[in-house]
């Protein structure tokens, strides 16, 4: 409701407002920090940090740990090969012990990915501040809270005061009208917005995802979507909660019971956006416009319809942009002009914070159903929690992946950054759900393009990258 | 934290648009529990080859910039993953300071905790800078901060910087000590918080 006494606000300025401890002079403001996931690699450094100055954990009920980004995808029970990578596992397990924080270890069927196991547990709750040492934490803004990545410096600094020293951010309201069009997914959805603002676009910015594609979505397809505001430049990416939001964290084992769910439910009500608030920056979309996408560069901005052809570096006309086209391509081992449907590929990996969810492993379940990986292709599904693993395996989408020549692996980061033992070879081309196209992200010289879970899957039968309409 | 004030030192041109935190510092040295020791894999897969051996043709390879301490780039420098082992590598190195038009929110806000200063200026200007480092190769740059101020050969700039995060670096301030001087009103917070919202 507006009115003359109380304009109205945005969601964004509605969460930030409800946890100003303090307001300095220039405007800097010291937040309180709700709900705090923590994982092994950026994590160690603020707990030496903490026993240096012999402070302790604030709240240490408030944090969730788990180990994601080094954990092996097979052979579990061997343990991890990889001495370094071990002794940063162990490293968070000594200091959750220590400081007395809660940690889903390799062993525990709840061990996953942070971004995923935090909704999961019901973690992640509408209306609230959480951080992580991680830029996907922007995932946890599909429930409407205001979730943002920080460095180990801010993770040591809300360990030790459950608190951060920040400016308000300024806001973008990103609104997709309309209906999507069959074979096209949330992931297509972000990656049209990126591609749209570019990857600097929201620097500055916490976006709102808003209108009738975006409330059409499911939990998963929110999260797959805020998730990736990082790679448009906001640290954060809202979603006002509504039923669908309700309905999937109730009866979650973190989640508000009895007649604190009626209280809970009542202020999530109350934080969507008033009707006139205003936004610093407005871009809208239509539902009906955008297509299956694949990456075709190294930044996400670098999106194309998978019926296009690569790009040509000579029609760019800024000489900055040509010179990263160029660079882009080179590195990628494209020629400019060539249909992106004849682009053939090595590997497949679908997982990662961004599509590792039961939907998503559904979606790709739907296209392998009955058909064969390509011959010479190596395809990797990763759940992305060992919850997500056991629905699935309950479903029988296992037996439906390994039929089809799929690797079905034990939940964790894996492929999408590379830091266990699940990576391309230099040269090496992937189809990947995940969110990055860096140079390197997925192994040295590795060429990755994005897409959504039935692109891949797609891509995996074919052996190229492919339209996932003629599936269907 | 080191504070900073007055700079004046070798400046590097690497011109680039969007160098995201993976390449400044791959992955396979974040398996670290160290701050300490990244600079020598700083830029990592650019520097060197696979091998390992260093790339004569990557500018931080190239006396005299291998002691250089501050770098001059494109925008959106640090995006991507939220990693803090890309300030920390870059300050291994020896770079204190970066000159780009604009970076990413996470790498720009790790930068001050770490002693760092990321100026941002116009890309006109950067072009002018960027021009004369690389004309001129080991040619001084100087970096003011109380005074907001840059000076490359015969010209100066003037840049912002927000009053909280210049003091703090002015005087190598420790964000959770000034914090905990407001251990008061966090106590106050979490004691209405309890009352009107207990299921958080």
């Amino acid at each position: 409701m507006t009115s003359a006494s109380s304009p109205a606000r945005t969601l964004y300025e509605k969460i930030w407002d409800d946890h100003v401890i303090h307001r300095g002079e220039d405007g800097t403001c010291l937040i309180y920090i709700d709900r705090h996931l923590v994982h092994e690699v950026t994590s160690p450094q603020a707990f030496e940090g903490l026993r240096h100055a012999a402070r302790k954990v604030h709240r240490p009920e408030a944090t969730l740990a788990v180990a994601d980004h080094n954990v092996p995808t097979t052979n579990r029970a061997e343990g991890i090969a990889d001495p370094e990578s071990r002794l940063q596992v162990e490293t968070l397990s000594e200091n959750c012990n220590e400081f007395g924080i809660k940690l889903f270890d390799m062993a525990d069927k709840r061990q996953g990915i942070v971004h995923i196991i935090g909704p999961e547990q019901g973690f992640t709750q509408p209306g609230m501040t959480i951080v992580c040492g991680d830029s996907h934490t922007s995932t946890h803004g599909a429930f409407g809270a205001l979730a943002f990545g920080i460095g180990t410096s801010e993770v040591e600094h809300v360990l030790a005061t459950q608190t951060l020293i920040m400016k308000p951010a300024k806001t973008m309201l990103v609104r997709i009208d309309g209906e999507l069009p069959v074979g096209v997914t949330a992931k297509d959805m972000i990656l049209q917005v990126i591609g749209t603002i570019g990857t600097a676009g929201g620097n500055g910015h916490v976006i709102e995802y808003a209108g009738d594609a975006v409330r059409a979505l499911s939990m998963e397809g929110r999260m797959t979507m805020c998730n990736m505001s990082i790679e448009g430049g906001a640290r954060a990416g809202l979603v006002a909660p509504d039923e669908t939001t309700f309905n999937y964290i109730k009866g979650r084992p973190m989640a508000p019971k009895e007649e604190l769910w009626d209280k809970a439910v009542s202020y999530w009500k109350s934080i969507a956006s008033d009707e006139g608030a205003r936004y610093d920056r407005e871009v809208i979309l239509n539902a009906a416009d955008i297509a299956p996408i694949v990456t075709w560069g190294t930044s996400p901005e670098d999106v194309l319809p998978i019926t296009d052809n690569v790009p040509t570096p000579e029609n760019e006309p800024d000489e900055n942009k040509r010179a990263a086209m160029i660079r882009a391509l080179d590195y990628m081992g494209l020629t400019a002009g060539m249909k992106l449907q004849d682009v053939t590929i090595d590997k497949v990996f679908i997982g990662s914070c961004t599509n590792g969810r039961i939907e998503d492993l559904r979606e790709v379940a739907k296209i392998a159903a009955g058909k064969k990986v390509a011959a010479g292709i190596q395809a990797l599904i990763v759940p992305g929690s060992g919850l997500v693993k056991e629905q699935a395996e309950q479903e029988g989408l296992d037996k439906i992946f390994l039929d089809a020549g799929f690797e079905w692996r034990e939940p964790g980061c894996s492929m999408c950054l590379a830091m266990n033992a699940d990576r391309l070879e230099p040269g090496e081309r992937c189809a990947s759900t995940s969110n990055r196209n860096f140079e390197g992200r997925q192994g040295r010289g590795g060429r990755t393009h994005l897409m959504s879970p039935a692109m891949a899957a797609a891509a995996a039968i074919t052996g190229k990258l492919s339209d996932v309409r003629d599936f269907l | 934290m080191k504070p900073f004030t007055t700079l004046t030192a070798i400046a590097a041109p690497l011109p680039m648009m969007n160098v995201d935190t993976d390449m400044i510092i791959p992955k396979q040295f974040l398996r670290t529990i160290k701050r300490t020791g990244l600079g020598i894999n700083l830029f990592n897969d650019m520097r060197y080859d696979e091998q390992g051996k260093p790339l004569a043709n990557f500018v931080l390879n190239r006396e005299p910039f291998t002691r250089a301490n501050i770098l001059v780039t494109g925008e959106n420098f640090g995006c991507g993953s939220s990693r803090e082992h890309a300030p920390w590598a870059l300050l291994d190195f020896g770079l204190r300071c970066v000159i780009a038009p604009s970076y990413a929110d996470i790498f720009y806000n790790n930068c001050f905790k770490n002693g760092i200063l990321p100026i941002i200026l116009p890309q006109d200007q950067i072009d002018e800078i960027m021009a004369r480092i690389t004309e001129q190769p080991g040619a001084e740059v100087t970096i003011d901060l109380p005074e907001q101020k840059i000076i490359s050969g015969n010209k100066t700039y003037a840049f912002d910087v927000e009053p909280f995060r210049k003091n703090c670096l002015v005087h190598g301030l420790d964000d959770i000590g000034l914090t905990l001087e407001k251990a008061k009103a966090i106590e106050t917070y979490e004691e209405t918080r309890q009352k009107q919202k207990a299921w958080m």
